[in-house]
């Protein structure tokens, strides 16, 4: 297995998650692990179920996250949106959707690489891992070589030295980062349907494990053909504005 | 790390043989691949078993941006070792010492001394359009391939515009080989091509009076007075270096960036047209500044915490390019001549800092035996000069940004693709004359050039009106 395509916080966002898949297969990638939250937010949780669910079955890993999870715990902790967003979410989905969604694992680990939604240190309590100082609990609860982890939608990478230093490294999308092998890596994979950074593109990451290079993906997308939808269905107008922003 | 280097040692496939070189941070030792033929070296760091930050992020970062370089100017890497088990580097070996043991020669004859620094400013060319700046430019760190190519070697205090700087987030104190830095790197920047402009600047200047610009300062503090004190002028150490020579390298060691060649293409450039740099105070001057100029400068100097950087290296390059102009002067395609010059004069609002080089290019019979000039020759050549000359009134450029050349061969096209690979040339401009039966079967020479060149061109060509339909 050489070329990993890594997607996370899908969000029910069918357009985005169209154009990545696209992306993905031109970039020749082979193995898909998705971090999670595949619904939540956006206006299309039946189809992104599906479509996930076809690829876990065509060998596609797939991680649980806070909003997969909160399907089936309504004392879930999630904002005032969040909330609105999968209580209207919940109907929609059958008793096999949910049930796929819900059974999901907290972490993968595959090799020297582990797989998980937030933060790897208590991975139940959805930790943001969003600085050098709360990037440090992963790197020590977990000997894993490159943790790959999502729910920021801020695509970030992290290193940790051999003196114990953890980093905070300038993301470049598009451009192949070597993840020397002196040091340990967490990266924060940018988010498919809901990216947070100020530009309004599908993020994903492809990580060749033989050239051991990772490099961080933005696609663009019907923006305006997933706000629509949103709008139809009576979701919170926050959640358009976001997708417009990509903020 | 776990293994220690040693002669006989196997690992991933190497075995190493002597040890060639032993250095402050690291040893080079000759190594055999039974896949690969060529020589090679292992260069290995001398990591003591202790907190060792700088030689282990050095090597970190030597390792990330070595295998991404490509080209004659760097060595080619054959494998990087895993700090787990011993942290190496394999590359080609090139054969010879560094240049630190010629230049112990130094001065050299001028002649020498242009072909050196011209060779060296290409290879900085070539790094900085790969996007990396070397930051540790010395002699000692420039090999020379048996073709006479420079190759630039150590990428330790080295930075990739398109990777993380390791070095720059882990040491706030400025690194660099004091006698070579430049004044920015010295206030700790790290992501300004030109300090490598200044760098080669103090080794041109070496390689021209057997002196250091700025001598062998033994401490940080000392590397500071190169803020506002001025080097011995060359000439005034060595009375053969002509005055357009001083010209470049004074102008390569100014001490504000901006001041300073834009792009070691640039240099060379000027290396290979020395009739055409413009002299200034700074080539013809013979002793250094007096106290009133450098109390002045250090007035302005002395609370400066940095210098305004390029938004990266490719845009570094990108702002100041080298654009050939290939003009045909004959009478019938004068028209077309004033619409190319009228296509320079736009791209200058584009690009303020562009260079233009006129080339004109005299066909040579294919019979023609001897090179030299005869009598009439000597004459057309001149005569393109001039006329080259006349065709650029109106460029609103100064002289020393404007050059000309008159080039001969038996082949036009070839000509001109020549020129533009030897001159880093970024962009070529020519006009095609229109359409004919003849051409399309014989091939035009703007076709050859957009097939064969190295870099963009652009391809002038005067609009006609539709033949009439026949019938």
């Amino acid at each position: 297995m050489t070329r990993f395509a890594i997607l996370t916080d899908i969000h029910a966002n069918r357009e985005a998650l169209t154009a990545v898949l696209n992306d993905v297969a031109q970039r020749r990638a082979e193995r898909i692990v998705i971090l999670g939250d595949v619904v939540g937010y956006g206006p299309d949780p039946e189809w992104c179920t599906d479509k996930v669910r076809a690829l876990v079955e065509a060998g596609a890993r797939l991680v649980l996250g806070n909003h997969d999870a909160a399907l089936t715990d309504p004392a879930a902790d999630l904002n005032i949106t969040a909330r609105r967003a999968i209580n209207w979410t919940r109907p929609r989905l059958d008793a096999a959707q949910t049930e796929f969604l819900t059974r999901q694992p907290l972490k993968l680990r595959e090799d020297d690489l582990l797989f998980v939604h937030a933060s790897a240190h208590d991975s139940a309590d959805w930790i943001y891992v969003t600085s050098a100082a709360r990037a440090m609990p992963s790197f020590r609860v977990s000997d894993a070589r490159v943790i790959f982890c999502g729910h920021v939608h801020v695509p970030q990478l992290y290193s940790h030295d051999m003196s114990g230093r953890v980093r905070e490294q300038r993301v470049i999308a598009g451009a192949g980062f070597p993840l020397i092998r002196s040091r340990r890596w967490l990266a924060v994979v940018g988010s498919v349907g809901q990216p947070r950074d100020g530009r309004p593109l599908a993020g994903w990451a492809l990580y060749d494990s033989v050239l051991n290079e990772l490099t961080y993906c933005r696609v663009p997308y019907d923006t305006a053909a997933t706000v629509a939808k949103l709008r139809a269905a009576g979701l919170p107008e926050s959640l358009a504005m976001r997708l417009h922003a990509g903020a | 790390m776990k293994t220690r280097p040693q002669s006989g040692l196997q690992i991933d496939g190497f075995t190493l043989g002597d040890k060639l070189h032993e250095g402050g941070f690291a040893t080079i030792w000759e190594v055999t691949h039974p896949d690969h033929a060529t020589p090679m070296v292992m260069k290995v760091p001398k990591i003591l078993d202790g907190d060792d930050g700088p030689t282990i992020v050095g090597f970190e970062v030597e390792q990330m941006i070595l295998p991404r370089l490509e080209g004659v100017h760097v060595p080619r890497v054959y494998g990087i070792g895993d700090f787990a088990v011993m942290p190496y580097v394999v590359t080609e070996r090139i054969p010879g010492d560094s240049l630190l043991l010629r230049f112990r020669q130094a001065p050299f004859a001028i002649s020498d001394l242009i072909e050196l620094a011209a060779r060296m400013a290409d290879a900085l060319h070539d790094l900085h359009s790969q996007q990396v700046i070397h930051l540790d430019l010395k002699p000692e760190n420039v090999l020379q391939r048996p073709d006479g190519e420079m190759v630039l070697i150590d990428y330790g205090l080295s930075r990739n515009d398109r990777l993380p700087d390791l070095l720059a987030e882990e040491f706030t104190i400025p690194m660099g080989t004091f006698p070579y830095i430049a004044p920015e790197q010295y206030l700790g920047a790290r992501n300004d091509p030109r300090s490598d402009i200044f760098a080669l600047g103090a080794m041109i200047y070496q390689a021209a009076t057997g002196k250091l610009p700025f001598g062998k300062p033994e401490t940080l503090r000392r590397v500071r007075p190169r803020l506002w004190k001025d080097p011995v002028p060359p000439r005034a150490l060595n009375p053969a270096i002509p005055e357009w020579l001083q010209e470049i390298i004074l102008r390569a060691l100014e001490v504000d960036p901006t001041r300073r060649y834009q792009t070691a293409g640039q240099i060379a450039f000027d290396l290979m047209h020395p009739a055409q740099v413009k002299v200034t105070a700074r080539g013809l001057k013979l002793v250094q500044d007096n106290w009133r100029v450098v109390w002045h400068r250090w007035r302005q100097m002395r609370g400066i915490k940095r210098f305004a950087a390029p938004a990266s290296v490719q845009s570094q390059i990108a702002k100041a390019p080298i654009l050939l102009v290939a003009v045909d002067l004959s009478p019938e395609m004068e028209a077309l001549a004033d619409l190319l010059r009228d296509n320079v004069q736009r791209m200058l609002v584009t690009e303020p800092d562009i260079r233009v080089a006129c080339v004109n290019v005299i066909k040579t019979s294919r019979i023609t035996i001897d090179s030299g000039l005869d009598e009439a020759g000597q004459h057309l050549h001149v005569a393109r000069l001039v006329g080259l000359r006349h065709w650029s009134d109106g460029i609103a450029l100064g002289d020393e940004r404007l050059t000309f050349s008159v080039l001969e061969n038996t082949d036009p096209a070839a000509a001109i693709i020549d020129y533009a690979r030897h001159n880093n040339v970024d962009h070529i401009l020519m006009g095609a004359r229109g359409h004919s039966t003849t051409r399309r079967y014989l091939g035009s020479v703007s076709a050859q050039v957009v097939a064969e060149a190295h870099c963009s061109v652009t391809v002038i060509r005067r609009r006609s009106s539709p033949a009439p339909m026949p019938g």
